[in-house]
């Protein structure tokens, strides 16, 4: 289970919001960590390790830069929840191990409010507002990558199984 | 032709009803048919990645996967175009790994100061009926030479480096036909920006589009690499165009032969048609924050801009350089406004140089500045002030994109930015041609 409580943002974040181009050849995510969402006030002053995104449709579109997905989860992210995500960002956040949910009730989301997530089921609970969502299941060879924690555990479980 | 054989072979155990996006999934993955949500494993022929995030890909290849040498040094393509030359010790830093990787691994193409990566890839690499993964959300490009192309992150790039392979899911298909010819002072950037807007940036999320119709066949490769490389913008991870007459020739003149000359069945299932009559489109223009934030010219029309960029993947080829100087040919740029000028591609360059069309551009009162991705990236050249507002040939207008968190991008064609350029205000090119 996942608790934590909601960073609210709307549609298209590209992943430029999330680390700028400037940042991208700091030697290591650690060093880029800090300019997460820089242009993000809600983001810099209330994110605690272990919070929720929440997006609405194409969070994460742009650039391919992996270190978007990077950052986040080396911050901590619990999950991130959006309507809809683009597509690289979506295939990064998995082979890194991010979770990242597709759940089209986002709007009844307000930022701050405090999670209960379960990774397995897939379901949200906002205790906030006592409600609870259901997210689109991951097809079964992504969701074994996503559990295996990201594509390079999950070849290191087939060539140990192989 | 080896390659047609292939296919005819193929033909004849009844593949049918297959776009040539799944036709090209299905060959690489040694499936007879594929169908959309599928998700299958295929050999990748090209692999390119630039000064963007190479770095970290070597991390994970060696730190990571522990792998110690790339499947195939002939297939593995690195470019250094996003901060080059190096703008900080840090990229600087990052330069030197690169070049050690590329040099420790015998790379066979290895590029610096050549241009940017897509348009490299598209002079020098990428035939039709290839499969090829970048490093880049603009890999979507190559689809205008009959390739399947997209951008990947580090890790799957780094998969592949090892294994030549990754999984695919086969996208829908969203096809798009473009009937009529353009009216004059009307490009195919005003064409895929239309197409943006009506999609919206979420659009054709996993989907690929292909563009068909009367304008694609009128189209030269530099154009349609204006349409494809834009289709990430909404979303897209493929866009594609048949290769026809004008394919073969651009790869035949640059001594390569086609993989495969792969078309759609009379029978392709498509999620969607979606048919445009191009002949009424006026200039389009996107403006902040989001590239499928477009509307007519005529709405932006007197406002005033601090910089002009002519360049990027989208239109920085030569004949991009063309039309922009074929408007400022004997006219001067606005002193209040920066109008830079960077050639996608040392190639480009070359040609600019040798038809007088640099002349021209630096005495309307251009800075030319090295073949790299440039003011489009934001990191090196023409970063922009708070307040200050950018037009650009380039394909996104993010948010602090380009500098500032307050500043402003907007989008447009080359003869849209070169006309505009003349009055430091977005100015119609039907006005001044």
């Amino acid at each position: 289970m996942i608790t934590g409580k909601a960073i609210k943002f709307g549609d298209n974040v590209d992943t430029d919001q999330i680390i700028g181009a400037e940042y991208l050849t700091l030697p290591t995510i650690e060093d880029m960590v800090k300019f997460t969402f820089k242009n993000h006030k809600n983001f810099t002053d209330n994110y605690q390790q272990g919070d929720i995104i929440v997006g609405g449709h194409n969070f994460g579109c742009g650039s391919s830069r992996e270190q978007a997905a990077a950052v986040l989860k080396k911050t901590g992210v619990g999950a991130i929840i959006a309507k809809s995500f683009a597509r690289i960002f979506f295939r990064n956040a998995i082979n890194l191990g991010l979770m990242v949910l597709e759940c089209k009730e986002t709007d009844r989301i307000s930022n701050l409010d405090q999670f209960q997530l379960y990774p397995q089921s897939g379901k949200i609970q906002n205790l906030t507002k006592n409600q609870s969502y259901e997210t689109i299941a991951l097809p079964p060879y992504v969701k074994s990558i996503l559990d295996a924690g990201g594509i390079i555990n999950y070849m290191r479980t087939q060539t140990n199984s192989g | 032709m080896r390659s047609n054989k292939i296919y005819q072979e193929k033909k004849k155990v009844k593949i049918m009803g297959m776009n040539s996006i799944e036709k090209i999934l299905a060959h690489h993955s040694k499936e007879k048919a594929v169908r959309p949500g599928q998700i299958v494993e295929a050999s990748i022929d090209l692999v390119m990645t630039n000064d963007a995030t190479t770095a970290l890909t070597c991390d994970i290849f060696k730190d990571q996967i522990k792998a110690e040498k790339v499947w195939d040094a002939s297939k593995v393509i690195m470019v250094i175009d996003h901060y080059t030359p190096s703008n900080s010790v840090e990229s600087a830093e990052y330069h030197k790994r690169m070049r050690a990787f590329a040099a420790e691994q015998n790379l066979l193409y290895s590029y610096e100061g050549h241009g940017i990566c897509h348009q490299l890839m598209l002079e020098n690499h990428v035939v039709p009926g290839q499969l090829v993964i970048g490093a880049d959300s603009h890999t979507c490009t190559y689809g205008a030479l009959g390739a399947l192309s997209t951008g990947m992150g580090s890790t799957d790039i780094a998969v592949s480096w090892v294994e030549g392979k990754l999984w695919f899911k086969v996208p829908e298909t969203i096809k798009i036909v473009l009937n009529g010819k353009l009216h004059s002072g009307v490009y195919p950037k005003d064409v895929i920006l239309r197409i943006i807007g009506d999609l919206t940036a979420k659009g054709a999320t996993y989907k690929a589009l292909e563009f068909t119709g009367e304008l694609i066949t009128d189209l030269s490769v530099d154009s349609r690499a204006t349409l494809t490389n834009m289709v990430v913008e909404a979303g897209a991870k493929f866009g594609y165009i048949a290769p026809d007459e004008k394919t073969l020739n651009y790869v035949k003149e640059r001594g390569r032969k086609p993989l495969e000359i792969v078309k759609s069945d009379d029978d392709a299932e498509y999620e969607k048609v979606i048919t445009y009559d191009v002949s009424d489109l006026a200039p389009q223009i996107a403006s902040p924050h989001s590239v499928d934030n477009v509307n007519p010219i005529n709405e932006f029309t007197g406002l005033k801009v601090d910089e002009i960029f002519l360049g990027a993947c989208t239109n920085g080829r030569l004949e991009d350089l063309e039309i922009a100087a074929g408007i400022l040919k004997g006219r001067k740029v606005n002193s209040d406004v920066r109008f830079l000028v960077t050639p996608a591609s040392k190639d480009v360059y070359q040609k600019a140089l040798d038809t007088g069309l640099l002349r021209t551009l630096l005495d309307a009162g251009a800075f030319i500045n090295h073949p790299s991705c440039s003011t489009c990236f934001g990191a090196t050249q023409g970063v922009l002030a708070s307040g200050e507002r950018l037009l650009s040939t380039a394909n996104r207008n993010f948010m602090g994109r380009v500098g500032s968190a307050q500043s402003e991008i907007y989008l447009g064609s080359p003869a849209t930015i070169a006309a505009s350029a003349i009055y430091g205000k977005i100015t119609d090119p039907r006005e001044v041609i």
